[in-house]
């Protein structure tokens, strides 16, 4: 491996990690937030336990994405100087405001959980409600931040020069509002699956099925009300894409040369040698109307891209392929959910439907990743799209390559350690939230 | 261009408050490394409670202070990324360790063996921290960064290892462990323990004097004239003896028992230490080889960035500033009314 791949799979790693918490982070807050404001409107203590539980699980992961975060903050200077010498007072400015965020985020996290019994109880709950609000802000900012990469704006580039910089028309990039609404409908997606899914299991194996059912409700009604959003959100960007980077539409779409009427390619295994895709379902048309909303319509093809210039075909085609294909089946599950909510009752603690709750649950995740993948790998070998290419922008220190070796082995025993916690905050539930049978509430 | 004055008031006052906040943070860890294997576990608990709601935020006052440095001063964050990149993961894995380790240690459901591991990593990489946040100050000012180097020993390793950086980071923890055990002082119940964080204090500033003493040595090893910076210019001579003086009146009030004011007395010695540091060679704070410097006028980002990077700061601190006062408030002001202590959320 060498230090320009390493570098690459390093911040790769260090923001496929850090995605996951901040999900986490960004989302959970909500769930609680409702389920403590059931608490507080009913005074059943199931809502308080389920709140609190939570709360501990969610302190976890802020801790572990905060540290994750931080060390991006460091790893853009540590792996790509050259492009932060001139993007920092371009697109540095998301940034700043995102500190502002999330110093509002950790101080409301300071008196929500350390809050229980000592505040007003609306005031209590509010700043559960700004932990949130201001994560998902973070959540925006940072993203606005990535999609200038993807479409840069407010400066001027001649002869190697960076001019006229407006960091404001920077922020409000031409990518920022379709990016910011997939990654955010994405989050709740992702998190309201991975714990509804972690309660169905437990509401399967019969523990303590009144606590796992009211969280289980709670997160799937978001999870689902997501995942129904997310492919119209999809399309959204997948138009835009179409439009602004057509680099990256070719590469993810496998679509090697320019045509009318071009077809939308479904799985397949793109040959880039002999520019065809072997053993796929080609929709005639498709993808013409998929980028353009016209099933005539011409769709440039990788051929019209410079051979350097022309991203890795194969992992972005495989990382869209996913991501789409991970986005219809939690639809899909999303639709039987509510489904089985408002028409068919009896659906609703079936067996079943828990059972594909809990298969399903790290598929938001999994999409998340792969639709990462899509917008970093398709945007090579750019770094800012267009502009600077990505290893004109690396740090000229030799053996980086130890230091990939080095922060996968921290990322990995992070992982573990986190999922091993988190398995045993589930398994005292028992012990910590066990309701007197007398408080017992029919659901 | 008043408003890059904006701007470097507030990286100022953000590195202040890190060395400040984050240092007593750092410090509680370095002094429950250094406790009897029967008080440590009180200490825990009193740091637990005295830092645990603020930790969060803490931390936040780096993350100001970077993001600060790459929008503003983009020449001198990447400078230093490239030369300093190794003290620099080195402060990124302690930081790593110590923040998942504290939240690991008081969330884990489950009270065994696993707690012996964290609390060892949490004091282990408490000093790490500050040992590598002080090289690298101590590097940025040393003169020993050298951009144009060609060798990777020039480029990456002697630009921080040299006797006066690794001085400045034995210095820093040394100070953190002191300003941890003022801090603690007031935040304990009972009689026996504020006995022993007095001791605690003492010792550490003794430490810190020691170090002081080694920071001067190696200034003089090394050639980093940092006599010059210190007593060369009125308001040097004035911050420093004005810390003396604080010193000496802060020995005596501890004595007396005093609990709050000895915090102020401490966290003003530290920012007259700054002040006199920073005020000699302003704006230039970064040194390199041969005599060249990195300055936060010349080398700033474009007006209209440096305006909007103030504005940002401004109206971020209208929310932070009273939020953030009334946390620390609160829980300062509530313990001391209810007196009971409070069991984790
Ligand atoms: C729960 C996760 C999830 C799901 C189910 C989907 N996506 Fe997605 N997608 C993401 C999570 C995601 C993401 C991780 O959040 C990305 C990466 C960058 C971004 O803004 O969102 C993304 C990027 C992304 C891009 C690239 C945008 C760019 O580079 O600017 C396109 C074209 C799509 N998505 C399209 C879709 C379509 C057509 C879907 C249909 C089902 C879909 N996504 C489901
Ligand atoms: C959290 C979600 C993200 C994931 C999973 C992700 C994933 C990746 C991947 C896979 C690469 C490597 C591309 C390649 O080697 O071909 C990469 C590179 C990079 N990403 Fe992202 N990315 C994310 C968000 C962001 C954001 C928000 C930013 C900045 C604001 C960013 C900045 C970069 C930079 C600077 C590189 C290195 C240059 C490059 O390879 O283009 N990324 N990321
Ligand atoms: C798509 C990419 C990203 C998203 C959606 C995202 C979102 C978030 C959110 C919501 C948080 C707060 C939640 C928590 O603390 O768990 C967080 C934490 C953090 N993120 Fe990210 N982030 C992304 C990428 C980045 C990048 C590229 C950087 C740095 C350059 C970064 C820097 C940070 C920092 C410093 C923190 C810690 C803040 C704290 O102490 O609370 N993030 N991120």
């Amino acid at each position: 491996m060498d230090d320009f791949i390493a570098a690459r799979s390093q911040m790769a790693l260090s923001l496929g990690f850090h995605i996951v918490f901040s999900c986490i982070g960004m989302v959970m807050p909500f769930f609680m937030a409702v389920s403590h404001y059931y608490y507080l409107k009913t005074n059943q203590p199931v809502y308080r336990n389920v709140t609190k539980a939570w709360s501990k699980g969610v302190a976890i992961f802020f801790a572990t994405g905060a540290v994750s975060g931080t060390v991006l903050s460091f790893e853009l200077g540590l792996l790509w100087p050259k492009f932060m010498l001139h993007a920092g007072p371009i697109f540095g400015l998301p940034f700043s405001l995102e500190g502002t965020a999330f110093f509002i985020e950790a101080i409301a996290l300071g008196f929500f959980l350390y809050g229980w019994d000592r505040f007003n109880k609306w005031f209590h709950w509010f700043t559960g409600v700004v932990v949130g609000v201001s994560g998902l802000v973070s959540g925006i900012l940072v993203v606005a931040a990535n999609a200038w990469m993807n479409t840069p704006t407010g400066f001027t580039f001649a002869n190697g020069q960076y001019s006229d910089i407006d960091p404001i028309k920077a922020i409000f990039n031409p990518a920022w509002f379709s990016q910011s609404l997939h990654m955010s409908i994405a989050a709740f997606a992702a998190t309201g699956f991975a714990v509804a899914g972690i309660h169905a299991l437990m509401m399967l194996k019969r523990k303590n099925v009144v606590f796992h059912t009211k969280a289980f409700k709670i997160a799937a009604v978001f999870g689902a009300a997501a995942a129904i959003l997310q492919p119209l959100s999809g399309d959204i960007s997948a138009k835009f894409v179409a439009r602004t980077q057509p680099a990256k539409l070719a590469a993810m779409e496998a679509h090697f040369t320019t045509e009318k009427s071009a077809s939308l390619i479904i799985g397949g295994i793109p040959d880039e040698k002999n520019k065809e895709v072997n053993y796929a379902l080609k929709i005639p048309g498709g993808l013409s109307f998929l980028a353009n909303g016209d099933f005539k319509s011409e769709v440039k093809g990788l051929d019209s891209i410079p051979e350097e210039e022309r991203p890795p075909v194969a992992i972005s085609h495989y990382a869209f392929q996913i991501m789409v294909a991970l986005g219809m089946i939690m639809m899909g599950i999303a639709i039987m959910y509510f489904i089985a909510v408002i028409r068919k009752k009896q659906w609703r603690n079936s067996r079943w439907l828990l059972q594909l709750f809990v298969w399903a649950t790290p598929l938001g995740f999994i999409a998340v990743e792969a639709g990462w993948t899509v917008t970093e790998v398709g945007r090579q070998p750019w770094i800012i799209y267009g502009v600077m290419k990505t290893k004109d922008a690396v740090t000229p220190m030799p053996g980086i390559v130890y230091s990939f070796y080095l922060f996968s082995a921290v990322y990995l025993s992070l992982a573990l350690i986190v999922i091993f916690m988190l398995y045993r905050q589930i398994k005292m539930v028992d012990k910590l939230y066990d309701i007197p049978a007398g408080e017992q509430v029919k659901n | 261009m008043t408003m890059l004055y904006v701007v470097m008031a507030f990286l100022w006052v953000a590195i202040l408050l890190y060395l400040l906040m984050g240092g007593a943070d750092f410090g509680a860890g370095i002094i429950e490394l250094f406790t009897t294997k029967k008080n440590q576990e009180r200490t825990r608990r009193t740091m637990y409670r005295a830092i645990g709601p603020i930790w969060e935020a803490n931390h936040m006052w780096l993350i100001i202070v970077i993001v600060i440095l790459f929008v503003g001063f983009p020449t001198i964050y990447t400078t230093m990324s490239v030369n300093l990149h190794i003290p620099l993961v080195g402060m990124l894995l302690g930081i790593i360790a110590r923040g998942t380790a504290f939240t690991f240690r008081n969330y884990d459901a489950v009270t065994d063996e696993l707690q012996v591991v964290y609390n060892r990593i949490f004091m282990y990489a408490s000093c790490v921290t500050p040992l590598f946040l002080g090289i690298i100050a101590g590097s940025a000012v040393s003169g020993k960064i050298d951009p144009l180097a060609e060798g990777y020993l020039d480029a990456y390793i002697f630009s921080w290892l040299n006797f006066f950086s690794v001085a400045v980071g034995l210095f820093t923890v040394s100070i953190c462990g002191f300003l941890a055990s003022i801090y603690l002082i007031g935040e304990t119940e009972n009689e026996q323990d504020v006995q022993r964080f007095k001791i605690k204090a003492r010792t550490t500033n003794i430490a810190a004097a020691v170090a002081g003493t080694f920071v001067f040595i190696a200034a003089k090893l090394d050639g980093v004239p940092l006599q010059e910076w210190l007593f060369g210019n009125p308001v040097g001579i004035a911050a420093i003896a004005a810390a003396t003086v604080s010193l000496a009146l802060l020995w005596y009030l501890l004595s007396k028992g005093k609990k709050i004011i000895i915090r102020v007395l401490a966290g003003f010695q530290i920012t007259m230490i700054l002040l006199a540091i920073t005020y000699q060679h302003f704006p230039n704070i970064v040194l390199l080889k041969g005599g060249q410097y990195l300055s936060l006028t010349d080398g700033s980002a474009p007006e209209k960035t440096i305006y909007t990077l103030a504005m940002a700061l401004l109206i971020g601190s209208l929310f932070i500033l009273p939020a953030l006062f009334y946390l620390v408030y609160d829980f300062q002001h509530k313990k001391i009314v209810v007196g009971k202590p409070k069991k984790n959320a």
